[in-house]
Order: C-alpha cells, then sequence, then structure tokens
C-alpha cells in the first residue's frame, strides 16, 4: 500500500501501518513534531489507534528559522 | 488614547504576557543554529519567531532542530504564517504549530498578497484573524501602515498591530513615519513595526515615533557580522525607547539658539 507523506509517496508492505511505527521508521521518536492525517490533525495523545491507509495523505510539520 | 505616564522600566504586555525586552526577532537566514543562538542572546529578546513547514523526512534520530537551540522555558515562540496566501492556508498552519507547541495559543498572523513585494492581503488577514480569534489564538497581526486597516484589527481582537516599515527582507528602513505615528495615537493595543528595518537607526526612529517594540530577522540574519547588529539593535531599542519617553525638544526650523550664554563675550 502507499501513503503520501509530506509530499512524496511511501510503499509499505500490508494494508495499512499504526502511526506509532511510522514515527519511529521516519526516525521521529523522542522529537517536536505534528501530524495531519487527510487534512485533520491528530493530537500526539491520540497517536496510538491512528493507522495509516492506503492513499492517506499524511502531513508532518516542524518548527524551522523564520521570520 | 488618553495619555498615560510613560516609565523606562515598563514592561511589554502582549496579551496578558510580561516582556522586558522590547526586540522581537526572527530566526531565519541564519548560517547555523549555533549562530541563531548566538544572536538571539546578544539581541536579549525574550520573544522568537519560527515558521512552520514540512518536517525532513530523511533525518538521523539524532539531527538537532531549532527548538532544541532556543528552549520553551527561556523562549516564548512566536509562530508565524509566511508563506500563506490564504485565510485558509493561515489558519491551518496556526492549528498545526498550537499543535506542535504544546497548546501555545501566541502567534504571528501574515497573510501574503503578492510573491514579489511579500505585501500583506489585509482581507484575507482580517478573515483569518476573526476565526483566529474565536477559537482562542492571540494574535499579533502583521498588516500595511494603513490606520484604518490597524484600527479594523485592534477592534475585532488582535492583541498586537505590527505594521511593516518597509517591505519584508528589504532593510528600507521607515517609509512613512507619518501612518506609524498615526497607527500609534490611534493604538490601545501594543504598535510593533515588523519588516523593513535595516540597521539600528532605523529601530531607534520606530521606539522614538513611540512604537512598543520592533520586530525583524534579515537586518540582524544577513548582516556581515550578526551577533555584532544584534546588539546594536538592542541598544538602538532601548536608547529610541529611553528618547521617547524622555521627550525630545521641540523641532524649531530656521531659528538657532545659542547653547552658550550671550552675555559676557570678550570683545
Amino acid at each position: 500500500m502507499k501513503i503520501f507523506i509530506n509530499g512524496s509517496t511511501k510503499e509499505f508492505k500490508g494494508a495499512k501501518i499504526a502511526a506509532p511505527e511510522l514515527v519511529i521508521y521516519l526516525n521521529l521518536d523522542g522529537k517536536r513534531f505534528a501530524i495531519e492525517k487527510n487534512g485533520q490533525i491528530i493530537p500526539k495523545s491520540h497517536l496510538n489507534g491512528v493507522y495509516f491507509n492506503d492513499g492517506d495523505k499524511i502531513e508532518i510539520i516542524g518548527a524551522v528559522g523564520g521570520g | 488614547m488618553e495619555d498615560k505616564i510613560l516609565n523606562i522600566n515598563d514592561k511589554l504586555i502582549i496579551a496578558g504576557r510580561s516582556f522586558q525586552s522590547r526586540l522581537l526577532i526572527g530566526t531565519g537566514k541564519y548560517n547555523n543554529f549555533e549562530e541563531t543562538r548566538t544572536a538571539v542572546d546578544a539581541s536579549a529578546s525574550e520573544i522568537v519567531t519560527v515558521a512552520i513547514r514540512r518536517i525532513n523526512l530523511g533525518q538521523s534520530s539524532d539531527e538537532p532542530s531549532l527548538l532544541d537551540f532556543l528552549p520553551s522555558k527561556k523562549f516564548t515562540y512566536l509562530p508565524n504564517t509566511a508563506g500563506c496566501y490564504t485565510s485558509e492556508e493561515a489558519i491551518r498552519t496556526l492549528y498545526l504549530a498550537r499543535e506542535l507547541l504544546d497548546g501555545h495559543n501566541l502567534v504571528k498572523l501574515e497573510v501574503l498578497g503578492d510573491p514579489n513585494t511579500l505585501y500583506p492581503n489585509v482581507v484575507e488577514t482580517i478573515n483569518a484573524a476573526k476565526i483566529l480569534i474565536a477559537d482562542g489564538f492571540d494574535v499579533m497581526v502583521y498588516t500595511s501602515d494603513d490606520p484604518i486597516i490597524a484600527k479594523q484589527l485592534e477592534d475585532i481582537g488582535c492583541c498586537a498591530i505590527m505594521p511593516l516599515a518597509s517591505l519584508i527582507g528589504s532593510g528600507m528602513g521607515i517609509l512613512n513615519p507619518w501612518n506609524l505615528q498615526i497607527i500609534i495615537e490611534n493604538a490601545g493595543v501594543p504598535v510593533i513595526v515588523d519588516a523593513g528595518v535595516g540597521t539600528a537607526s532605523d529601530a531607534a526612529i520606530a521606539m522614538e515615533l513611540g512604537c512598543d517594540g520592533v520586530l525583524m530577522n534579515t537586518a540582524i540574519a544577513l548582516a556581515e557580522n550578526p551577533v555584532l547588529m544584534a546588539s546594536a539593535m538592542k541598544k538602538a531599542i532601548e536608547s529610541g525607547r529611553e528618547a521617547f519617553i524622555a521627550g525630545r525638544m521641540a523641532k524649531k526650523p530656521y531659528s538657532a539658539s545659542p547653547s552658550s550664554p550671550v552675555k559676557g563675550l570678550i570683545r
């Protein structure tokens, strides 16, 4: 199955991937970020129990330098 | 607004938060996070703007982040909506920022109207501000130097009005001190000049006009020596504020007045 993360396509085996599993896969464990799934924010406290399925559009954002 | 007796020790109060420093700085365009932090420390700023962007997906588990260098215990973050051209984009960005920063609700709203000038779209800005304020955000708003729009933004509940001095990143200084003066005289919330400051004298002029603070990024980050410029800006803000409170002498065009006694001249 394919999901779209920050505009790039990522392929995974199986029909779905758990949100915490994706966080570890992307080396984001323990870092500060926020996640949107198909335009809806998933609060950090609700990440457990969320799955990403084929075709989901995911945005993962952080803070960078800006004025 | 009614006249208030100002004191040099007065703090900058924004939406109930109190700050000693009247210099707010952006964190973009620095060479690295160490330089960012050293410049921020030299500026003595307490409020730092940050941008919200897609995270780098290929990163290692120990990759440093901006927020590690600017810890929330020491600094107040001001997430911005730079790069947003519609109220929808700006609102989405700030919802994500609030989630990212654990419910932090003090934000800098800017909705741009044109990619060449980065001039604000005040119609979209007002639309976004109304929605954000209704949802509990404390909105510091970037706007043009139009006094009517500035007052409208205050009336809908923005906690600070941030008119441009000149175009973002242009370093052209304060192009319309007369409009800024009108905005300041009419305002019941802090007025913070945001964008266009190029060097220390620009910041001092903004403060001498009676601005409550100045927000800048490029003037420091793109100086040949950013850390030294950060220190210069700190002093300019302080001296401009002192001069404003001290109250400048009246201008007397074409009428010189000697500073030394006119009596007792040696003939």
